[in-house]
Parts: C-alpha cells; structure tokens; sequence
C-alpha cells in the first residue's frame, strides 16, 4: 500500500524533475538571441498585424526596420506619431511621413446612375465582377456597392452609403486593405492633404458615359484646358490628375461641367 | 511484430473509417475554430500531424518502459498530459533556433496544440488497444492525417459558404456545425472499407 503510493509519487515526481531539468536546460541550449531593438520597436508599432506596410505583419516590419531594410516610417497606419518613436529607439531621424486616405474615384450613387437590372444573388463584389455588365448598375467601372472594401477595413472606415462606398477620412489609416479588395480597382491612397480628386474612374466613350451616368467624367478635356500647372490629362476617357504637379489650386472642380472633380 | 498489413489497416481505419474529429468527436476546437481559411486550416493540420506522431511515439515507449515495469499504468493520464506538454515546449524550442521557417509556418498553432484533446486521446487509445510503439506512431500518423483531411475539407466548404447569403439564424457557427455533421455522415460511408 505504502510502497505503492510512495512509487507513484516518486515516478511523478521524478519524470516532473526530468522534464523540468530538460527544459529548463534546452531553454539555455536552444536560446535565441532576439534582438532589444527589434522588440521594442514591434512595441512601438500598432500591433494590427494589417500588412498596409507590405510586410507580413508587425513583427516582419519590426524585423526589416532593425535590419534596415525599411524605413523607420514604413508603417503607414501608425503615421508620424508611430514614426518619431521608432525614429528614437533606432536613434535616426524619422522624416516626414505623408498621411495618406484611401478615396474612391466613383460617385455613381443610386440616385445618379441607372440599373439594368434587380440583381438577387451573391453579395459579394468580387462575385459580381463576373455577372453581365460587371453588375446590375449600368456604368460597368462603376462601384457595385456590395462592399468587399468595407468587410476589408480593419478600422471600420469605409461604409456604404446610398450604394457607393464612402471612406471616412478621419477613422482612415491608408493600410491599403481596401485598395487590394475592389475588384473594380476604384480605391488608391491619396495625400490626406489633397483636396481635388477626380471621382469617377468610366472608361466608356462621354457619349455613353452620359446616358449610364449623371455623376460620371465625359472626358471633355476643360479641365486640362484649364490647370496652369498641366497636371491634368484625359486617359481611358476620364480625368486624372498627377499628384506630383498638382497644386490644388482647384480651378479644374470649378470649371468641370459634371462636378466629378471634387 | 506488427506486419506491414497490420500498420496499413491501421493507417486506413485512423484517418478515414474512424476519423478522430468526424466519428471520435476529438479535437473540435482547433477544428472549429481555425478552419475558415484553408492555408491556415493545412498549417494547423501539419503541426498536428507534426505533434502527434512525435508525442505517441514517446507516449508509447514511456508507457511501456516505466509505467509497465513499475506496475503504475493507471498513472498514464497525468504522466501523458506532462510529457506531451513538455514535448511541444521544447520542439517549439527546437524549431525556433534551427528551423526558423517552419517555426514561422506553424506559428501560433504549435503551443495550441498543447490543449488538444486529439492529442492525448491518441496516446490513450494506443494503449488501450495494446499497440506497440511503431504501431502506436503509425496510429498517431495516421490520426492526425485524418484531423488535417477533415480540417482541410471544412475550412474549404466554409470558403464558398462565406460569400452565401446564409439566413441569419444559421449565420456563423450554426452553418458550420451542421457542415460538419454533413460530413460525419459523409464519412460514415468509408465504414464499408474495412
């Protein structure tokens, strides 16, 4: 009885002491040197593992910003407050981070374009690209409004609104998520700064960019006309503007006859 | 010992005929919880298959060359549960410092796996059924062989249910309970197999 539970209680105890002994070793032997500044830096990051920076989460781009490989600004999400505390831990300057927001070049809300049909299926933006006409609005560059943007963004700052997707510039990190999830590639990251942007992305003809679309750019050309600083051109029949010459100085949203330009 | 034919039957009967999570109903968190992706549900799967093999294996011959000879056999649970959790330890410690790539693939799913049921269920059923260390290791193969086609085969099903327009009562973990059981059923066919 008594040399039964004294053989249990040593074989439990003796195969605890082993395997403590043997971690407790292992833990010495298999010991990887983790770099101070790598975790403090991963510290200093917002930890949403988003990927906005291109690298596979935060960990990955606390990896790269201690071996160089990116810059202390990289993470797009945390902006220049995240930038000035990596900039410390790695004793550089951190340079000027531009806050970015995510726009949608289409405004092609209920109320200004038309449907060609009263679509039942699949809720899903990617789905929809493949259904005639690339969904039931008529303009088929046009946002669907099914919402894969807004399923994408980790900061829940991209709604749907009367069947066209609208960011809020605020809650807007520029991550990127939504920019990769339109499959109508209506989304790019903007300067925050940037007041004048071109809100329709049509690649059909004015004529029939007319009848689809009240809010849609004819590619009338006035506003190249118009820019002193030549940062407008008409390509695929729409506007766009080279953020580089741009001035925002705004006198192509004043003098562009259908307001897409914002 | 154990012939070829033998390990292949228990190789076939572990993985499809009664499969750990779909006849067995062991291992449902992991296979719940991290089969909405398929890449993420192959990751867990393979530390699974990974963990399991190694931990049956010395399950196996810790049972039977200190519990047998010391007559201490109704201490396998406790005994299991604390090599099985020092072995994921220090594999995790392993595969840290000299196979940094897969320590990444695996991630967060090997010290999971600590807290999985199919786990030690697999170190228990071994000796419940008397196998032998080989057979035990190819039993644990084959065990988790058959978690990783079942977790595989959902997270791919809950993909294409994901864009469905699912009715709101079923939204979620009702729709993906009820798949699973499809699927039990669905398995219930390879009983005819053996």
């Amino acid at each position: 009885m008594i040399t039964g539970i004294l053989s249990a209680a040593a074989l439990i105890g003796g195969v605890g002491i082993f395997v403590g002994l043997f971690l407790g070793a292992a833990g010495v032997c298999f010991s990887v040197k983790v770099n101070k500044k790598e975790e403090a830096v991963l510290a200093a990051l917002p930890g949403n593992n988003c990927g906005g920076c291109g690298h596979a989460g935060c960990a990955a781009l606390a990896g790269a910003i201690v071996s160089g490989d990116a810059a202390v600004n990289a993470c797009p999400v945390g902006g220049e407050a995240v930038a000035e505390k990596i900039a410390e831990i790695m004793g550089v300057e951190s340079g000027e981070s531009v806050r970015k927001a995510a726009f949608v070049h289409c405004m092609g809300s209920c109320g200004k374009t038309r449907k060609d049909y009263a679509y039942t299926g699949v809720e899903d933006c990617a789905m929809i690209a493949f259904v005639p006409g690339g969904g039931p609005k008529s303009c088929k560059y046009g946002c669907t409004g099914y919402g894969n943007c807004v399923k994408a963004c980790p900061f829940d700052a991209i709604h749907i609104r009367d069947g066209i997707a609208e960011v809020d510039r605020e809650a807007c990190r520029a991550c990127g998520k939504c920019v990769e999830a339109c499959p109508k590639h209506l989304i790019t990251l903007e300067p925050w700064q940037a007041k004048h942007l071109v809100a329709c992305s049509s690649a059909d003809k004015g004529a029939v960019t007319v009848k689809l679309c009240d809010a849609g750019c004819i590619g009338c050309g006035i506003c190249v006309k118009n820019c002193p600083s030549g940062a407008v051109e008409v390509k695929d029949f729409h506007a766009v503007i080279d953020r580089e010459k741009c001035t925002d100085c705004g006198i192509c949203a004043e003098k562009c006859p259908k307001h897409v330009i914002l | 010992m154990e012939t070829i034919k033998d390990l292949l039957m228990i190789l076939v009967s572990s993985s499809l005929v009664s499969n750990v999570v779909l006849s067995r109903f062991l291992g449902l968190c992991p296979f719940l919880g991290v089969s909405k992706k398929i890449n993420t549900a192959a990751g867990m799967g393979g530390a699974i298959v990974f963990v399991i093999t190694l931990s049956s294996g010395i399950a196996g011959a810790i049972y039977q060359f200190l519990l047998v000879p010391f007559h201490l056999e109704y201490l396998q649970t406790i005994v299991f549960i604390l090599v099985i959790a020092a072995l994921v330890q220090f594999v995790e410690m392993f595969l840290k410092k000299y196979v940094k790539a897969l320590y990444q693939a695996l991630g967060v799913y090997l010290p999971l796996i600590t807290t999985n049921c199919a786990v030690l269920g697999v170190a228990l059923t071994n000796v419940q059924k008397e196998y032998g260390i080989l057979a035990g290791m190819v039993n644990g193969f084959a065990t988790a062989l058959g978690f990783l086609i079942a977790i595989v085969i959902l997270a791919g099903l809950r993909e294409k249910m994901a864009c469905n327009d699912i009715p709101s009562a079923f939204r979620g973990m009702p729709s993906v309970l009820l798949t699973a059981g499809l699927m039990a059923i669905a398995f219930c066919g390879f009983s005819g197999l053996l």
